[in-house]
């Protein structure tokens, strides 16, 4: 681009042509200005053992404390996890995932008894975990409708065309459109504590919390404002084909219903991988005396609506406690106890090698 | 290339009609009956590209020839026509910004040509139309049209002179902006045209026109009635170019001859070839490899894809239902769109934005250059120029420099130094005390006048007098400019000679002077007279009768001039290899002892002859040469034919030696480049032995080097046939100076490597055409081969007694020898040019010779000294930059997408974007160019005087080191590391989604951001470790460039986007920074990954930059290992002292 044609020298004009890096400063003495002399000061840092070991050996000694408070807070958490697919014969939900049928009218329904070794002391969060379901699947991922799920009523009645083929059905619009909400995971979980004597007491679940707040208050939005009556609003749509009831009967409490209905929200945020889990319920702790969940029998009842066995998937209950860093997770433990001894070890060897022969190593940045 | 193509395609219908023809104010001709007016183009310079109705598409059309943009535009359909992962807008927005930053930009350079077009082209100028004189716009002029110029205007378009208001039918003219010669030509009025140009009535016949400047053959009838018409042949001395003025005329008609784009300045200014740098080929390489990443990559997915979902229920899942439209999709046809779906998903891999950073750092770079004050030269008031960008970097790669010997080497600033007349030596009694020294053997010292007969004395400076094409600079009455003229100007210490002299060498002017300090003094040429006052005051009138011109091949030039008394002389004067033969062989013994002697000193010598022509020889060479000037072709050969055979058989009357001193510095840079391992061939025009004594002076050969020389003289030794001689020759130089030399050790310095025999190469024009065309019977390659193995085994090679075009066939067969070495040419020359245009990297020096080499090269520097900065420090700089650039960008693009790559194998080869559109598209926009362009425009990994110092250190980066194979594969090898670690990193962590300490779960899209944080962060603090160099800017790009990517994320998510259709990233950042998990893997990747690279640098020896950084360092603290620096060797010690006082 520099060889560019430029009419204004070769015609003798002495005006200066924009060629670059060109004739403009004929007959001027550069500036002397210290960018253009490329003199800018500058910190000349140079990287040598003598810097770089004590940094060895300082990420060495933050990164084994934390690693070591890492795996041992992961370890503290508790986590009981039951597969409840029912694949086995001897499973009690073998029955239910056989004769799987979407319209049947009957809920199968299928009790699973466990027992914990240990008690549960503080909140318990209850998820249900579904392995090879393709919640990432760019076809699934996209298969929604953000606008409509915000309560925009024109999205309402006419969903956008990325929900095909969960679009339309008999003509109506689907509310709420989209693969992810039709395959909205519908199995209903209880718990129940059989107590020593025999009594068997329902654990209240929490079904609120489970959504990130963002999400619940301004990313979905029921359609028509907060108090009008769903009912209504969604009547010119129909219910997703795979959903046994609309939208608007999800919950009891207009503040958990519609769009704005946690479980529905849950589900609404895909999944990174194909085994995962999502947050269920919450059990809350009761008082500082009585674990949540003590140790002892328990049950689990589930209302078998969701099918897996078609692509080989499984699904599972789990109960955790939580801890600062989340949920139950070895991995960061280690993986800080690993690097911050690799560096530490680093720091040896370099120690030794600067020992050994670095005299000559010693000095560290320039100033300059 | 295809214009240039098309332009060849369409010239060549023009060429075949070799002549046009043209009516003098387009009156018809009496020869022929019907007067067609002939269709020439209009007088309108077109220089810009483009009118605003054709901008657009023309300026598009431009931009996708690239093949790069080409590439990303196909990118860009086939995400608007294929359904695709990411939508069209994000390779779509980068290629928009692109095309319209780069049509923004050649729009208004278009502005600015459109501006200096209209300029020229409305120019008011008169034309006479029916003897009336009209004013008209430049562009108006026709081919044919009479137009008048008055002085210090520019003419408006090649003209033939017609009238001149001059008496002597001459006008000045100065081309200084066309070719940069400032100083003034004579041109001459077509002889015998009618004083009254109304009644005039003639046609011009010339060749069509043609882009050489000092080249026109042309011829013109002239009717006049009852009359045969008369014939006047046209030459370059007729012509009038456009864009040069006239001067010290008051004004001249001409008839416009050639207009427009034709005119001969316009054709000189139709681009050069583009030069392509070797990290440009590199670049190309690479991006073959990515190419081959990305559609194995793609590939791979493709057909993990269909073995995926030939499983049971993995293809269509009842929660995942395809669409209609999927469903009827022909699966081949479905197979093929998930390919190109795949390619748009890891297109990323070649971003569009490496061009746009690699172009911007060019253009912005050579700035630099420009910039440079060192580089000034107040003596011309002007500093380097910097014609193309595109060649930054292969200032760094420098393998072999072709030199110039005068103007580059040496100063170009003639002095006279001594003559010999019939075998006496005369020495110059005004000369400097510099020569008291000088010792004369063979002649009387400053008893000068008296030993040769004083008719010939007389003799010889008459011919120093009259054998010349000088002008005596008239002093006008704005007498004031006089020292605006460049160095040509008379030495003006003496009053009496205050006298300028004006000419194309300035080997001449010496000579006149010389003359004048013998009392002979050259008054000026009036009406075709040559006026010299002699010894005796008197004065003296020659009529001149013929120029025959110098010219590089016949290397002589002759004047034949007839006396009062009417003798016809004929004075010639030229190199003594082309003298010699021509005169008779008994006087060429006493003087050619003398020129031997000079030519050892370094002093340039000339041999004078002349002749006297009886009356019936004169007679015979003054018909020919008419003859050959009216011929319309191969008028060149036919001259050339015809200046040959006059100049025969003269007698010898004496010698001259001038002294052209060397260039300041010369010897320390040459001194330095050879240090940094480049090889440095000097090739000339001069004689051997000048040459040689030039070479020896600037430190190119020295006391030790052994000269194998492959000359005429030494192939005539043998007595036998020169060809068998020659191999002879070469056979044994290659024995010595290849297969007994020991093995070439890479790295091993000139300097203290004094155990080697060091061998210079001497070769002369005539055994390199003997080398290059040896006769049919021998096998061409092979003297050629050995020919270049000899030389590439010796320090220095000295061509001397080259032709222009045997210096670029020098280069080229160096260029393309084995390994294509990066060639490098510096000359300030025409006759420099070819080679300039030749080598990989052309420099023009600004010196005396005018501005062609200047114009015809890519940078242009004041002064030879300039070289050594510009190569050492700026190429350096150069390159290291732009090959850490590139390795980057492949780099960081890399481990951008490799993870997403990876991803696919989670996401049931789904094309599932890991990242968000946004972030796609921002990563190398914004998130992570900036600290590379700052980086690439501002680093110095080592300090500019350090370079400057430590010549070694350029071959640190010889032969492309940063960027072979090795570099790139570590490159490489690092991108996947960290790829890898990024995704498993935190596909471990996401083992258990729920990771805020509520309880809640993260989903995809939280996974991509943490993925992409820690990418952003790695990859920019990955730069500010390679960062030897940190100015504020960086400090404020790189830190700049995280906060802003920590900004724009939290701003990205923290509002619903009414025009998105999907709120994928709302408030997904600002989550992940609630999840101390996030934070804690985030450092641990960043950390992990930088880990090797912070390793390499420990483990690796300290060397090179660091070592001499160090022991700087350590001798500026003042330390206490004085002891051991003792027994450093002493070379080592100096360096290092000396970098120690810098800075």
């Amino acid at each position: 681009m520099a060889s560019s044609y430029s009419a204004k020298e070769e015609d003798g004009h002495r005006a200066g042509a924009p060629g670059p890096g060109g004739n403009a400063n004929r007959g001027k003495k550069p500036d002397n200005t210290a960018f253009k002399q490329q003199r800018l000061p500058a910190w000349q840092p140079i990287l040598t053992a003598g810097t770089v070991l004590p940094a060895f050996f300082i990420i060495g000694l933050i990164f084994i404390p934390i690693g070591i408070g890492l795996f041992v807070t992961s370890n503290n958490i508790k986590e009981f996890e039951i597969d409840y697919t029912g694949t086995d014969l001897s499973s009690p939900c073998f029955n239910c995932s056989q004769s799987y049928n979407w319209n049947s009218s009957m809920p199968c329904r299928c009790t699973l008894p466990f027992s914990l070794e240990q008690p549960f002391e503080s909140n318990v969060f209850m998820y249900y975990g579904l392995s090879n379901f393709y919640q990432n699947h760019r076809r699934y991922v996209k298969s929604r409708d953000d606008s409509q799920l915000n309560g925009d009523l024109s999205s309402l009645k006419d969903p956008s065309k990325e929900c095909e083929p969960y679009r339309t059905n008999e003509n109506k619009p689907i509310a709420p459109c989209g693969a992810i909400a039709n395959s909205m995971f519908n199995d209903t979980l209880e718990l129940f504590y059989l107590d020593p004597n025999g009594t068997r007491t329902q654990i209240p679940l929490m079904k609120k919390g489970i959504a990130w707040w963002t999400d619940k208050h301004v990313k979905f939005r029921n359609p028509g404002g907060s108090n009008a009556n769903l009912t209504a609003v969604f009547q010119v749509t129909t219910k997703p084909v795979n959903w046994r009831k609309p939208v608007y009967e999800l919950d009891s409490d207009p503040e958990n219903n519609g769009f704005i209905n946690e479980d529905f929200i849950v589900w609404m945020r895909t999944a990174a991988l194909p085994t995962f889990r999502k947050l269920y319920r919450i059990i809350q702790k009761k008082n500082n005396m009585t674990p949540t969940l003590p140790r002892g029998n328990y049950t689990l009842e589930v209302t078998y609506n969701y099918p897996v066995r078609s692509f080989e998937g499984r699904k599972r209950v789990i109960l955790s406690t939580i801890s600062w860093m989340g949920g139950k997770n070895p991995f960061l433990g280690i993986a800080y106890i690993t690097v911050g001894s690799v560096c530490f070890f680093l720091g040896v060897v370099l120690l030794f090698i600067h020992h050994k022969y670095g005299n000559r190593n010693n000095s560290s940045d320039i100033p300059n | 290339m295809l214009r240039r193509r098309l332009n060849q395609l369409f010239g060549g219908d023009e060429k075949r009609v070799d002549s046009r023809t043209i009516y003098v104010g387009h009156h018809p001709c009496p020869a022929t009956e019907a007067f067609i007016p002939p269709k020439f183009c209009d007088n309108r310079i077109v220089s810009s590209k483009y009118t605003i109705w054709n901008f657009l598409p023309k300026n598009l059309f431009e931009q996708f020839r690239r093949i790069a943009n080409f590439y990303f535009l196909i990118i860009f359909l086939v995400q608007v026509i294929v359904d695709t992962p990411t939508s069209p807008v994000t390779s779509g927005l980068p290629l928009f910004f692109v095309i319209t930053v780069t049509a923004i930009k050649q729009g208004y350079e278009d502005w600015l040509r459109h501006k200096a077009d209209n300029e020229v082209n409305k120019y008011p100028v008169i034309v006479l139309e029916d003897g009336r004189s009209i004013r008209k716009e430049s562009e108006k002029i026709k081919v044919g049209d009479i137009v008048e110029v008055v002085e210090d205007e520019t003419f408006p378009c090649d003209l033939i002179l017609l009238q001149s208001s001059r008496d002597d039918d001459t006008c000045f003219v100065t081309t200084a902006s066309l070719d940069g010669e400032s100083n003034h030509k004579t041109h001459y009025t077509v002889p015998d045209t009618e004083k009254d140009l109304q009644s005039l009535n003639a046609t011009i016949e010339c060749e069509q026109p043609q882009p050489d400047l000092y080249k026109f053959v042309g011829r013109m009838h002239i009717y006049k009635t009852e009359q045969e018409p008369a014939v006047r042949s046209l030459g370059p001395e007729n012509l009038l170019l456009k864009g040069a003025t006239l001067k010290n005329t008051k004004k001249i008609y001409g008839v416009a001859l050639y207009t427009g784009m034709e005119t001969k300045m316009a054709l000189n200014y139709q681009g050069k070839s583009q030069k392509r740098s070797a990290v440009e080929k590199s670049i190309n390489a690479f991006l073959l490899v990515y190419l081959c990443i990305l559609i194995s990559k793609a590939v791979v997915c493709t057909t993990l894809k269909y073995v995926w979902q030939s499983q049971d229920g993995q293809d269509e899942p009842w929660y995942n239902q395809k669409t209609q439209k999927e469903k009827e999709t022909y699966v081949y046809l479905k197979m093929f769109t998930d390919f190109l779906s795949f390619m748009v998903l890891f297109n990323f891999i070649i971003p569009v934005s490496m061009y746009v950073t690699v172009e911007m750092q060019k253009f912005l770079g050579s700035f630099f250059i420009t910039w440079d004050k060192d580089f000034f030269d107040p003596e011309i008031q002007e500093g380097a120029l910097v014609n193309t960008s595109d060649l930054n970097e292969e200032l760094g790669q420098v393998e072999y420099v072709f030199t110039d010997k005068t103007g580059t080497l040496t100063q170009n600033n003639m002095e006279f130094i001594e003559c010999c007349i019939d075998g006496f030596q005369y020495k110059n009694t005004d000369s400097m005390s510099e020569l008291d020294g000088f010792c004369v053997t063979d002649g009387p010292v400053n008893k000068l006048q008296q030993k040769a007969g004083r008719d010939k004395e007389e003799l010889f400076l008459r011919a120093l007098c009259l054998c010349h094409t000088v002008q005596v600079k008239e002093a006008g009455p704005d007498e004031i400019d006089s020292d605006q003229v460049d160095g040509q100007l008379g030495d003006l210490s003496r009053p009496d000679e205050q006298r300028g002299f004006i000419a194309s060498s300035p080997d001449e002017v010496a000579l006149v002077k010389g003359a004048m300090q013998h009392g002979f003094t050259f008054l000026g040429l009036e009406n075709k007279a040559m006026k010299i006052r002699n010894r005796q005051n008197d004065l003296e009138v020659y009529d001149l009768l013929h120029v025959l011109n110098f010219d590089p091949v016949r290397r002589r030039m002759s004047v034949i001039v007839r006396t009062k008394s009417g003798e016809t002389l004929l004075f010639c004067k030229g190199a003594d290899s082309s003298i010699f033969p021509r005169v008779r062989p008994d006087e060429v013994d006493r003087i050619r002892m003398h020129v031997e002697r000079n030519a050892t000193e370094g002093y340039r010598t000339l041999c004078v002859a002349y002749k006297q022509l009886s009356p019936e020889e004169y007679a015979v060479a003054d018909a020919g040469l008419r003859d050959a000037r009216l011929a319309l072709q191969d008028r060149e050969e036919k001259l050339m034919a015809v200046y040959n055979q006059v100049e025969t058989s003269m007698s010898l009357i004496g010698a001259t030696a001038v002294e052209d001193r060397l260039q300041e510095e010369a010897a320390e840079t040459m001194e330095a480049l050879q240090g940094a391992g480049m090889k440095v061939w000097v090739l000339t025009g001069d004689k051997m032995e000048t040459a040689k004594s030039t070479c020896y002076a600037c430190r190119l050969f020295q006391r030790g080097t052994e000269l194998l020389e492959l000359t005429v003289r030494t192939l005539e030794d043998g007595g036998r046939k020169r060809e068998e001689r020659l191999l002879e020759l070469l056979v044994d130089y290659h024995k010595k100076a290849v297969q007994d030399a020991p093995p070439v050790k890479v790295g091993v310095t000139r300097s203290w490597s004094t155990a080697t025999q060091e061998y210079g190469f001497i070769i002369d024009g005539a055994t390199l055409s003997l080398v290059m065309n040896p006769s049919p019977d021998a096998n061409p390659s092979r003297y050629k081969s050995l020919f270049l193995q000899i030389c590439q085994n010796c320090t220095a090679v000295l061509c001397c007694r080259m032709a222009p075009l045997q210096k670029a066939q020098i280069v080229k067969m160096v260029k393309n020898s084995k390994g294509s070495p990066i060639t490098l040419s510096i000359g300030d020359g025409a006759n420099d040019v070819s080679m300039i245009l030749e080598a990989h990297v052309g420099i023009g020096i600004k010196g005396k010779e005018g501005r062609q080499a200047v114009r015809n090269s890519d940078y242009a520097i004041p002064k030879l000294k300039h070289l050594k900065k510009l190569l050492l420090a700026h190429g350096h700089l150069y390159y290291v930059r732009i090959a850490h650039l590139v390795q980057y960008f492949f780099y960081k693009n890399l481990c951008f997408i490799l993870p997403q790559f990876l991803y696919q194998f989670f996401c049931g080869y789904s094309q599932q974007p890991l990242y968000d559109a946004a972030y796609l598209t921002m990563y190398n926009i914004c998130f992570t160019s900036m600290p590379i362009l700052a980086y690439s425009l501002l680093e110095q990994h080592i300090a500019i005087e350090i370079l400057l110092d430590n010549a070694t250190l350029y071959r640190e980066i010889a032969k492309n080191a940063m960027l072979k194979w090795g570099p790139f594969l570590y490159w490489t090898v690092l991108g996947i590391f960290q790829g890898l670690l990024f995704f498993f990193g935190v596909r471990y962590l996401f083992s258990n989604p729920a990771l805020q300490d509520n309880g809640q779960v993260f989903g995809n899209w939280s996974y991509g951001t943490i993925v992409f944080t820690v990418l952003v962060f790695t990859v920019t603090l990955k730069l500010a470790l390679d960062t030897r160099h940190w100015t504020w800017i960086n400090h404020f790009v790189i830190w700049g460039s995280l906060a802003f990517y920590v900004f724009f994320s939290f701003f990205w998510g923290g509002i619903i986007w009414p025009f998105l259709k999907q709120q994928r990233l709302y408030f997904v950042f600002a989550n992940m920074l609630s999840s101390v998990s996030a934070w804690l893997v985030i450092i641990l990747l960043i950390l992990l990954s930088l880990l090797p690279d912070i390793l390499l640098v420990v483990f690796r020896k300290p060397r090179g930059p660091h070592a001499r950084q160090k022991k700087k360092c350590q001798s500026s603290a003042g330390d206490r290992q004085s002891s051991r620096s003792s027994i450093r060797p002493l070379l080592m010690r100096t360096f290092s002292d000396e970098s120690n006082t810098v800075i």
